[in-house]
């Protein structure tokens, strides 16, 4: 038997955008164990709900995440929604659908690009986030920020797209399609690329199941579970199919995220063909009293809300689990028995988000 | 598979023109709609405090007694959440944001009194009282009211004030038509 030993994996590592700690056990090149150890950006936002009321709330609850900042926004506005059960007009739930899809097309590309880096192509990462440069230009147009949008309320939405804004965009999604069918090819068809990503990092539908993955990681196991088919917000008006794979490897989940990022072009252009005229938010009267879940489909998987309110303008408890959360337990499973050199890739596979995870 | 699946765009690349920008020799221009850092037109501002009671960073002080607003540009974080809930509207954000700085400083304004705008201004402050006699209940006051502090059942004839809201900002006083609300400054 090999001598084992132990190399410290971050929190500080180039290849991770976010810091985590791992500490791999190793018998020679291959890792026999992971351990990890999460902590480092903790901010302690859900303990900020005793000192903001529930309106002030949304700003700071969507500065959980800085890639999927909109649908924690949203998801912390649908479940207050539930409890003082408004309905968003229609036209709302439309805008947020089409903000939703722009946020998981910035944050696959932004993906793409980290993963390019992660197995070395340093070209493919700097073309993957010009395309996503484009996306956050129409976030910046569309509702003034790049990053943090603050365009969600308790009711609704703050801010509207008008016609020209929306076929602007439709547009740019067409010139932009082809651009990243051109991109991607690299990514699905490229030898270099393949022989770093295919058989790497196999989670069986078994391990899907048993541990709980969510979002890509299990929807490329083959497992068809998508929280959008729940019809929240204008999702139930569209039409799209959930993408899976059978490979269960890095290359499946590459191959899926792909897939979803042609699809939220889709989804984005039956909403601005569908998206109805009239009011964008509902005036929400009263404080929350009562309690709600909810649970949408972020880029990375599955996001759960818990919202309790005592009928104050303070809520009493806000929690929320992240799809990186149970992701991490994947992780663990595919390090075990990998090579070294494969564990940058298999990290980013899960598309960590370590802000949202520890908040 | 393929090899050399990246060379089309990488020969595209090197023949067109740079995607990013010469900055500082080429200024970007911001949309329309850009949040950038917040100002205020302190001539309308009537000291509400508004502003600083929503801030969800706690950067925007107002001391009316000073007659200062003061923003900590530092901790502001651009949510728009004091413009959008102005109810003078002296509030925007503009289209670029705070110069860097190595210093938390402190950017105050103060409002400038004039003897001919006495009036208004003055009286803001305190809290609001109703003549229920001249009142016809109109429901304008509460209408107008930023803080959402005043109900008036036409029904019942009923005017009522939560003290607790109430930003003694005047507006309703301003905004009466029958002129029947006074703004009592010894009871705040």
């Amino acid at each position: 038997m090999a001598k084992r030993s132990v190399i410290p994996f971050g929190p500080q590592h180039p290849v991770l955008p976010e810091p985590i700690h791992l500490d791999l056990v190793l018998e020679d090149e291959k890792v026999v164990e992971a351990i990890p150890s999460v902590g480092f950006v903790h901010r302690g936002l859900e303990k900020l709900i005793e000192k903001k009321d529930f309106n002030e709330y949304q700003y700071v609850i969507e500065r959980t995440c800085g890639i999927c900042s909109f649908m924690h926004g949203m998801s912390y506005c649908e479940a207050l929604e539930r409890i003082f059960d408004a309905e968003v007009p229609a036209r709302g739930k439309y805008l947020r659908t089409i903000w939703a899809e722009m946020s998981r097309l910035h944050s696959h590309l932004l993906w793409l690009g980290l993963l390019a880096d992660a197995f070395g192509f340093e070209s493919l990462f700097m073309q993957s986030w010009r395309m996503r440069e484009k996306i956050l230009d129409m976030f910046e147009a569309s509702t003034g920020g790049r990053v943090i949008f603050s365009v969600n309320k308790v009711g609704g939405v703050l801010r509207d797209m008008d016609k020209d804004m929306l076929r602007s965009f439709v547009d740019a999604f067409d010139g932009m399609e082809k651009d990243i069918k051109a991109l991607t090819s690299t990514f699905l068809n490229d030898f270099t690329v393949g022989s770093r990503l295919r058989d790497v990092g196999i989670l069986t539908q078994k391990d899907v199941i048993s541990l709980g993955a969510v979002g890509p990681m299990m929807r490329a196991s083959g497992i068809a579970i998508d929280t959008r088919k729940l019809g929240y917000e204008a999702y139930g008006d569209l039409d799209f199919e959930i993408i899976t794979s059978e490979d269960c490897d890095c290359y499946a989940r590459c191959e899926v995220r792909i897939k979803e990022i042609f699809q939220s072009f889709d989804i984005i252009r039956q909403a601005v063909q569908k998206i109805p005229d009239g009011e964008i938010s509902v005036q929400v009267k009263g404080t929350p009293n009562g309690e709600a879940f909810n649970r949408v489909e972020q880029p990375r998987g599955e996001a759960i809300y818990y919202v309790r309110g005592n009928g104050s303008m303070y809520l009493e408890r806000v929690r929320v689990r992240t799809p990186t959360f149970t992701n991490l337990q994947a992780l663990i499973k595919t390090l075990q028995g990998c090579q070294y050199a494969d564990v940058p890739i298999l990290i980013l596979t899960i598309d960590p988000c370590i802000s949202c995870t520890e908040r | 598979m393929s090899l050399m699946n990246f060379t089309r765009t990488a020969l595209k690349n090197f023949f067109s023109r740079p995607v990013t920008r010469n900055y500082p020799f080429v200024e970007r221009e911001y949309p329309e709609r850009y949040r950038g850092r917040v100002a205020i037109d302190i001539d309308d501002c009537i000291m509400c405090s508004l502003c600083m009671k929503r801030c969800p960073a706690d950067a925007i002080t107002v001391e009316r007694d000073k007659k200062t607003w003061s923003i900590q540009r530092m901790s502001c974080v651009q949510c728009a959440l004091c413009v959008n809930s102005c109810p003078k509207k002296c509030l925007s954000m503009e289209r670029h944001y705070a110069e860097p700085s190595s210093e938390k400083t402190v950017y105050t304004v103060t409002q400038p009194v004039k003897e001919s705008e006495k009036t208004e201004r003055q009286e803001a402050g305190g809290i609001p009282e109703a003549d229920t006699s001249v009142c016809v209940f109109c429901t304008l006051c509460a209408k107008n009211c930023p803080a959402g502090a005043i109900l008036v059942d036409r029904t019942e004839k009923k005017w009522e004030l939560n003290k607790d809201a109430c930003v003694g900002c005047g507006l309703c006083a301003s905004k009466c038509p029958k002129k029947c609300i006074e703004m009592k400054q010894d009871q705040k």
